[in-house]
């Protein structure tokens, strides 16, 4: 039998009980427009298979028509719910590309705005994930509340709540307005306060600790062929985390430790988000207290008509959902001759059939949820 | 070892706690309202930005800053601008645009086109309530519609404002000054010449 | 980041398996990044070997890319070490003929994490990955028949909104909705 849910009926069983459904691609729990094609038996996961292509762009083709700086707010629509993150991976592999210095205090306002992006990143899934087991309510209204709290700050910085365009080559596009540093501050400074609370609402939950713990379990090794990255490897027990490895920015100038799991369960990348909002609000922390005053862009970099010299460079920093890696080839010219995203939504779902296989139909919401994608990304 | 269902109950507290809290957070330390749109307008931002506009200064026929160079129509990643150079009488191309059309269907508020302006021109305005019925008629700006006074730029965008309008004044003073100095360059040139052409010639002879 | 420079890399391919065909290819950029093209023929030999060497250890296949140069179309592989913490090597194959020989071998039974990599350069450049266990189309439909970021890749023109406003593109984008004849395309009606 061929494997087509879309040509079955829900009535037509295939083989020795088994039954083709097609999930999504307009499912509310499944993070956008995404579908996964999967074969049960009974309530068990004998096969899926993921569906990709419903938000595709084709953003690397718009990038090669575009001149270098034209890509840097297409890169805001990828991952949509950390678009500066975006802008820091494009803007760190065109400074690899071309050997651009950034000055200092465009490192530290790029820490400070990426971390806040981390923060809001690990916050939203935190709701996203109640969501996806059906508790739409509590957390989600109180992971957007504060969310929106710290979209506010970059509203005040941007101009913009998502579609940011914030770094330039060799530094940032402004600097911080008058008296944003200590707004931000007061409020990172209340954070802990909000994840204790989140901690107590979910943590120790029995229904949530029933769904999550021992659900879609994935071991460190298989996690490192797989490709996964970010939270989602760290869960599995792997010590990889670009920020200490690559050592980029001011990073290894800020203390900060690397949660890991021990599972590789979805409670371990559950619990693996709130330890990682909690260093990042150390990490926060640390930059307030050491930003420097100074220039926020490089003046020697010429952005409009900018053109690397020939060759190519990959670049890559830890975002808040993996590695956002960016592999460009310069010909010289005022275009890019070739723009490649590594995009790691994507390359998490990789392992989804392996960790999917053998659970119940209900787990691969939650297994799907675990790994926190965006379509925008998984897509392009 | 917990009691079972302690969780819960602990995570039922912390939702009571936010919801009578709520009642009670007047000074709305924490507590998010929803706006009452449209009766209730938000107050957005000085950096709030959504699409581009053009300044002119004082007249809208004369004082209007764009050249028609052209660069934002070369910038603009998603190339939402079209723009057409005026041309005089004799069919003379002049530093006018005749045509300057932005269709805000395709515009995505980037704001490259306001960074690679060279002349100030190009700024971006914080007009949300654009909706229509039709995409081609409506959703095209032409030059009349982005047309807006520097006074109005001023009122949106203050601290910018005020950093472009001192941009703008250095440029005119350093300008003012360049000429000063060519004039007088060029008039202590002429003396020179003269004095020269009188050393030159020959003294008359009584 | 570590140095782990593809100089060394190539050197330990060398020693341990002299007859492969890998070339060191300089790359002339700041980053410094210079690759390692290998032969089509030895690619999994060698990515077996990379994964699998003590001194490499290069167990994590960051990054597939396609790219299409005018007379051969490249799959490049950012590899990591993440046991040694060491990275990025270059790794890169090269098709011969664009029109008839486009195939490279898969890398995917080395590194899973190439699996959908690939499958996005077959479906975008339409490099055929030889032994990879399910390669289809990624992110265009299955009856998709070019490969959209082939440089000699020509859009259709069957669209009707268009990305700039000027009159010729208006009357032609509301020609073809008249062509389209929808009844329910007025947004009015």
């Amino acid at each position: 039998m061929s494997f087509h849910p879309h040509n079955s009926s829900l009535n037509e069983v295939n083989g020795a009980g088994a039954l083709d459904v097609s999930l999504g691609p307009q499912h509310p729990s499944t993070h956008g427009v995404f579908r996964m094609n999967v074969r049960m038996e009974g309530e068990t996961i004998t096969k899926l298979q993921p569906v990709f292509g419903y938000l595709h762009r084709n953003h690397e083709k718009i990038a090669e028509a575009n001149s270098w700086l034209g890509s840097m707010p297409y890169t805001d629509r990828l991952d949509y719910i950390c678009p500066i993150t975006n802008n820091w991976a494009y803007a760190r592999a065109v400074e690899q590309l071309a050997g651009i210095e950034v000055p200092e205090r465009a490192e530290y306002i790029r820490v400070i705005v990426g971390e806040l992006t981390r923060l809001q990143n690990h916050t939203a899934f935190l709701g996203f994930i109640l969501g996806d087991m059906g508790a739409w309510g509590s957390a989600l209204m109180y992971a957007f509340r504060e969310r929106e709290k710290i979209l506010d700050l970059f509203e005040w910085l941007t101009g913009a709540r998502m579609m940011v365009n914030y770094m330039r080559f060799g530094g940032v596009r402004c600097d911080l307005p008058v008296g944003w540093l200590e707004k931000a501050r007061a409020y990172v400074e209340t954070y802990p306060a909000f994840l204790d609370e989140m901690e107590q609402l979910l943590t120790g939950n029995e229904i949530l600790l029933a769904r999550l713990q021992g659900v879609g379990v994935l071991s460190g090794e298989r996690a490192i062929n797989g490709g996964l990255s970010g939270p989602v490897l760290r869960a599995s027990g792997v010590d990889y985390d670009i920020r200490k490895v690559d050592a980029y920015g001011v990073y290894p100038r800020l203390s900060f430790r690397i949660p890991r799991g021990t599972v590789g369960d979805c409670y371990d990348r559950f619990m693996i988000r709130l330890l990682e909002a909690r260093e990042s609000i150390q990490i926060l922390q640390q930059a307030f207290a050491q930003i420097p005053a100074g220039p926020t862009l490089n003046p020697a970099v010429k952005q409009r008509g900018f053109k690397p010299p020939v060759g190519e460079a990959y670049g890559r920093i830890e975002g808040p959902k993996g590695e956002l890696g960016f592999h460009l080839i310069s010909q010289g010219g005022d275009k890019p001759y070739r723009y490649h995203v590594r995009p790691p939504s994507l390359i998490n779902l990789t392992l989804l059939e392996e960790m999917c296989l053998g659970t119940k139909i209900a787990d691969v919401m939650v297994i799907l949820g675990s790994i926190d994608i965006v379509l925008g990304e998984v897509d392009r | 070892m917990n009691l079972p269902g302690s969780g819960i109950l602990k995570g039922m507290a912390v939702t009571a706690v936010n919801f009578i809290g709520s009642f009670l957070d007047r000074a709305h330390a924490k507590r998010l309202i929803t706006e009452q749109y449209p009766e209730e307008r938000p107050t957005l931002v000085e950096t709030s930005r959504s699409f581009p506009f053009l300044v002119f200064d004082g007249d809208p026929e004369k004082g209007i800053r764009c050249t028609a160079c052209k660069i934002c129509e070369k910038e603009c990643p998603p190339q939402c601008i079209f723009i057409v150079k005026d041309k005089d009488a004799n069919g003379k191309p002049i530093l006018r645009p005749q045509i300057f059309d932005i269709d805000i269907s395709v515009c995505m508020g980037c704001q490259i086109c306001v960074e690679v302006c060279p002349f100030e021109s190009i700024r971006m305005d914080n007009i949300y309530e654009v909706s229509a019925y039709d995409r081609f008629e409506t959703l095209v700006l032409h030059k009349e519609q982005l047309l807006k006074s520097n006074v109005y730029y001023r009122q949106i965008h203050p601290t910018e404002a005020a950093q472009t309008d001192a941009r703008i004044e250095a440029a005119r003073v350093k300008k003012a000054a360049a000429a000063k100095a060519a004039a007088e360059k060029a008039a202590a040139a002429k003396a020179a010449a003269a004095a020269k052409a009188a050393e030159t010639q020959p003294e008359p002879t009584a | 980041m570590t140095a782990l420079t593809p100089e060394f890399v190539l050197s330990r391919i060398q020693a341990a398996l002299p007859e492969a065909r890998v070339e060191l290819v300089p790359n002339p950029s700041p980053s410094g990044q210079h690759a390692l093209v290998v032969d089509r023929q030895d690619a999994l030999q060698v990515a077996q070997f990379l994964k699998r060497d003590p001194e490499l250890l290069l167990d994590y296949a960051s990054n597939v890319s396609g790219v299409d140069y005018a007379d051969h179309l490249e799959a490049v592989y950012h590899l990591f070490s993440i046991a040694k913490k060491q990275g990025p090597i270059t790794l890169k194959m090269r098709t011969g003929d664009r029109a008839r020989e486009i195939t490279v071998p898969s890398l995917t039974p080395v590194w899973k994490s190439a699996d959908f990599q690939e499958r996005e350069a077959f479906d975008l450049f339409g490099i055929r990955f030889e032994g990879h266990p399910d390669l289809r189309r990624l992110l265009m439909w299955d009856e998709f028949t070019d490969f959209p970021l082939r440089k000699d890749y020509i859009a259709p023109d069957d669209y009707a909104y268009e990305p700039t406003p000027h009159g010729a593109v208006i009357q032609k984008a509301q020609a073809h909705l008249s062509s389209v004849a929808h009844p329910a395309s007025s947004p009015n009606a």
